[in-house]
């Protein structure tokens, strides 16, 4: 029971990621009709805005501590961040601590510019090209926007971590009356919190604005809000960076529970668009209860007494899924008639 | 196999029992997309070797109703018979197999094919059935399947245009590659979506000859026209659908003085 | 356009020749060597073989590298429980790539468009992960598969010692770990790139016939409009899962070539990056061509092991014409795209391709024999070129 209910909490985290990452790809494939391979290389760029925050708090410089010296009975040359120099030593602890929640700001920039700017100057010109080819750009894109990520922060992973306060774990069992058993790291909590919050406000913003409904009415019928005079094309921007800026967030919070490389972004998307295809292409909701489904699926699929009687069962469980999902319901879990059919 | 007639249409009754020698049957066939009657409780019986035309109003049904046919749409009820095949369930492939070919009413080429490959891919289809598997013949070597579809693409006025790609010809030159794609098969049933919608008129005599020359052959045709004129050259025998039902069926002369259909269809058109 | 057997013969010969020669032609740009042609030859038949199924049905399968997975994998376990023979690890190879594309195909082709490329991108994820787990005994897991020295002791597995049965039963002695042959000539070096190029040359010729056949126009009919084709009475389905068949043979085929001329097979040649550059490859040389595919492997396995062995030295003195503060910053820019940069060369590569020239190299050439045309003469040129992909 314990251990059920733990695997249910390790999905959660994990489901809220892929859950976030399909949305914007699913939202991306209803409005625009495009199928961007490099959505995942956005949840890897935000992973990275705390990777470059985090090296921006500490780029130091070089002082001597007069009053120390070190083991060789020479002054001690200390590295002093710059923060700490101009902000004083409090806040500059603090900014350490809250590195990732702070990233979010910056994520938010850096994820609205890199989408509008992808959407401009690449997607835009696809609109209306064949879904292979679309596929293959954006594959091209992702591959040049690892490499560059590469380059600047290296091959290896670089971990990061959560505030203190939340940096602990927390004992679920207790607060719910299942025993001291179910004890839980606090920051996976506050991710599903986060991703919650974000889904339910990406709903709330399309379901009671009127851009909202102009983008829903788009995904329903693209021809029809095209010819009603409504201007789509700008739409379609801000739908887009929309998306890059989710994926992002997710990657922002997700630097605590996994530490982010550059790869993040091919390894998420395979299983982004499997969770996009079972939920059902362009289908928002399905995105979400796919997203969520499949990582608690994979977390039990990795329980040992699972794997005794299925081995290997917990590296191929989301596939197998998608195969039997694809094969017995066409359209996904929530798919609508006519998307994608062809 | 017999089929039995129930509902009462406004057909003549020799013509329901005309069993023995009519091919196609429609029976009681009703189709609805989302509320909307396409058709209901449409009956219809073509006769070997006539040409037999649907007509009606946009939006009558007309296309629904050979979709139906060829297994593009299932019915919700009812039921199609050729030769006494049942159609309703099978495949398109399937259906095309048993000799009926369709002529869509927005033309349906393969545009990255040349005209003459257009033509011959029917063809082999008619010769080697759904699948043959023989990565090792090859296309074209054949001669007189190939002198075939350069006559037939001839017969309807394409032979200028053999390497042409499909994509590059104008609407009204698909339509006519996809009535030599359809007359290739020598199909028992030629199904015709507005063949000449959107053909200049010599074009339209053209084709009405062509069919007419066909008609010789013993083919049976069914034909969807708003082309009186174009109905009037070539039909034996006329249904009427409107708002998805039979409301006349007959000759030409008959339909011509129905009043009926005068209310419903001829009204707004000019015979 | 139909005499144009002489045109198929010719092009055939002029492929055969060049493949033959590759070392020759190598030469000026620093690629004679072994290894690299083995790879140019392997690649470019994998290309061929995937181009059968994309180039012609338009099918994007994402999972072909399952299959050179395959072939590797089963090339190995002939030599080591047959014989150092390759012809028989050939031979199996294709057959049971073959099967495992039947399988796989058959409940794929159940779907088109992205779904298609979904599933087949499950199936071999599927594949790679298990061999990294659950398959081990039979993979050899991370470390890879391997040939052994003879069983002497009969508590080794056979991970760690071979039986070779057929070698046995003809009394073939070993004195140590053997390495594959071709009826007693090697299969690595030079020996090894002519077993590769003769096969090249064999599988270049099946993909023309195929392509020129009427099998070859009901799968471009496929592409073209599937729909129309079963109003026509062709059901599609057979056809693709031939063609994807065929094409899993051809990957087999290659991956076991790799095992032939390298005797050692790991899980990561499944990964879907690896389905990803065979994608590329196609579609840089010409997606639909014959001729395409090949010299897009060829430029990207060339450009791989050139670009990626360049270092910041080799730029900065290649750069040295230039002012010293210029040259730094040039080389450094450079420097980014070369050696362990290559990847995003390679990423760019991809983006040029698919936005400015779609149909890739071949396309490119035929616009350049375009513009030397006389104006009167490019209308059927342009039509006869475009009409038989296949030039
Ligand atoms: N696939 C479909 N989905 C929904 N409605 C359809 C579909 N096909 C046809 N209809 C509707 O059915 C009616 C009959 O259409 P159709 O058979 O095309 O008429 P026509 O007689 O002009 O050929 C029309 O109102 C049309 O809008
Ligand atoms: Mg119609």
């Amino acid at each position: 029971m314990d251990e059920i209910f733990l695997q249910v909490l390790n999905g959660l985290d994990k489901g809220g990621a892929y859950a976030l990452i399909a949305l914007g790809l699913t939202l991306v494939f209803g409005t625009l009709g495009v199928v961007n391979f490099a959505h995942g290389t956005l949840f890897m760029l935000g992973a990275f805005c705390t990777v470059a925050l985090n090296r921006m708090l500490t780029t130091s410089y070089q002082r001597v501590n007069p009053d120390k010296t070190d083991f060789l009975g020479n002054p001690l040359k200390e590295d002093i961040p710059y923060v700490q120099d101009w902000f004083g030593a409090d806040f500059s602890a603090f900014v350490f601590d809250y590195n990732v929640p702070i990233s979010i700001l910056l994520a938010i920039v850096v994820m609205g510019l890199v989408g509008v700017i992808m959407e401009r100057g690449l997607i835009k010109h696809f609109y209306n090209r064949p879904h292979a080819d679309q596929i293959l750009v954006t594959f091209g894109l992702a591959i040049v926007m690892q490499e560059i990520v590469k380059h600047y922060f290296g091959a290896n992973p670089i971990p990061q971590n959560a505030p203190d306060i939340v940096g602990g774990a927390a004992n679920i069992g207790a607060w719910i009356g299942l025993g001291d058993n179910v004890v839980y790291p606090v920051w996976r909590l506050v991710y599903f919190a986060f991703s919650a919050t974000i889904i339910f406000s990406v709903f709330a913003f399309l379901q009671f604005t009127t851009f909202g409904m102009v983008v829903r009415a788009g995904m329903q019928d693209r021809e029809t809000v095209g010819l009603l005079g409504i201007n789509i094309e700008r739409r379609f921007t801000i739908v887009f960076a929309l998306a890059a800026i989710v994926a992002g967030l997710a990657g922002v919070m997700y630097t605590p529970i996994l530490p982010p490389d550059y790869h993040w972004g091919m390894d998420f998307l395979v299983l982004s668009f499997v969770v996009v295809v079972v939920g059902g292409m362009g289908s928002l909701g399905g995105a979400v209860l796919a997203g969520f489904m499949l990582g608690i699926l994979q977390s039990f699929a990795s329980m040992n007494q699972v794997k005794a009687i299925f081995p290997g069962i917990d590296q191929i469980i989301i596939y197998l899924v998608a195969v039997i999902i694809l094969l017995t319901l066409p359209r996904g879990l929530m798919g609508r008639k006519g998307v994608m059919e062809d | 196999m017999a089929v039995t007639e129930t509902s009462a249409t406004e057909a003549p009754r020799e013509f329901q029992s005309g069993v023995a020698n009519s091919v196609l049957h429609i029976n009681d066939v009703h189709k609805s997309f989302a509320g909307l009657h396409a058709l209901s409780d449409v009956d219809l019986a073509v006769r070997e070797g006539e040409t037999h035309a649907i007509i009606g109003p946009n939006g009558a049904g007309k296309s629904t109703l050979l979709n139906v046919c060829v297994g593009r749409l299932k019915p919700d009820r009812g039921s199609v018979t050729f030769d006494g095949e049942i159609l309703t369930g099978k495949e398109p492939h399937e259906i095309n197999q048993l000799g009926v070919a369709r002529v869509f009413q927005t033309p349906e080429v393969f545009p990255d094919l040349t005209v003459l490959e257009n033509v011959m891919v029917p063809a082999l289809s008619k010769r080697d059935g759904h699948f043959t598997l023989n990565p090792f013949k090859r296309f074209g070597a054949e001669t007189r399947l190939r002198d075939e579809a350069e006559a037939t693409l001839k017969s309807v006025g394409l032979q200028g245009q053999l390497t042409a790609l499909a994509s590059s010809m104008s609407r009204g030159d698909k339509r006519r590659l996809e009535l030599a794609m359809g007359l290739i098969q020598h199909p028992r049933l030629l199904l015709l979506d507005e063949p000449t919608a959107g053909m200049a008129r010599h074009d339209t005599n053209a084709t009405i000859d062509l069919l007419k020359q066909i008609k010789e052959g013993g083919m049976t045709k069914v034909i969807i026209e708003h082309d009186m004129h174009v109905v009037f050259s070539l039909a034996d025998r006329i249904s009427v659908l409107a708002g998805g039902r039979i409301i006349a069926q007959g000759t030409p002369e008959e339909i011509k003085n129905n009043p009926k259909v005068k209310e419903a269809y001829l009204g707004d058109e000019e015979v | 356009m139909f005499s144009q057997s002489r045109n198929d013969w010719l092009l055939f010969i002029g492929f055969s020749i060049a493949v033959l020669c590759a070392p020759i032609l190598m030469e000026p740009f620093g690629g004679n060597y072994p290894d690299l042609l083995q790879k140019l030859a392997i690649f470019g038949l994998f290309a061929i073989g995937f181009n059968i199924l994309f180039g012609l049905t338009g099918y994007l399968s994402f999972g072909h590298a399952a299959f050179i997975g395959v072939g590797s994998y089963v090339s190995i376990w002939s030599f080591k429980l047959l014989t150092m023979n390759a012809i028989p690890a050939v031979l199996f190879s294709v057959i049971i790539a073959g099967v495992f594309a039947f399988l796989i195909g058959y409940v794929s082709l159940r779907r088109s468009g992205i779904y298609f490329s979904i599933l087949t991108l499950a199936f071999a994820q599927m594949c790679y992960s298990l061999a990294y787990s659950v398959l081990t005994p039979i993979t050899n897991g991370e470390t890879g598969l391997q040939l052994r020295a003879l069983r002497t002791n009969p508590d080794l597995g056979l991970l760690d010692a071979d039986i070779r049965v057929l070698d046995q039963a003809l009394g073939i002695q070993e004195t140590s770990v053997p390495t594959p042959n071709f009826f007693g000539l090697q299969t690595s070096g030079y020996e090894g790139f002519y077993f590769c190029a003769v096969i090249l040359i064999v599988g270049f010729f099946i993909a023309q016939k195929i392509t020129n056949s009427n099998f070859g126009m009901m799968l471009k009919a496929i592409k073209s409009n599937q729909n129309r084709l079963n109003y026509t009475g062709i059901h599609a389905r057979p056809y693709l899962l031939a063609a994807f068949v065929i094409s899993g043979m051809y990957a087999g085929l290659a991956g076991s070539l790799m095992a032939v001329t390298d005797p050692i097979a790991g899980a990561e040649r499944m990964q879907w990056t690896a389905s990803g550059e065979v994608v590329l490859m196609t579609i840089l040389g010409g997606v639909g061509t014959l001729v395409g595919p090949v010299l897009g492997a060829g430029i990207i396995k060339y450009a791989e092991q050139k670009v990626s062995s360049w270092n910041e030295g080799i730029i900065s003195d290649f750069f040295s014409f230039l002012p010293a503060g210029l040259q730094d910053f040039t080389a450094s820019f450079v420097s980014l795209f070369v050696g362990e940069g290559w990847h995003l060369t390679l990423g760019l590569l991809f983006m040029v391709i698919v936005i400015f020239l779609p149909g890739g190299m071949m396309e490119g050439f035929r616009r350049i024999v375009g513009l030397f045309k006389r104006p009167n003469d490019n209308d059927t040129v342009s039509n006869s070129a475009t009409a038989q992909p296949a030039e």
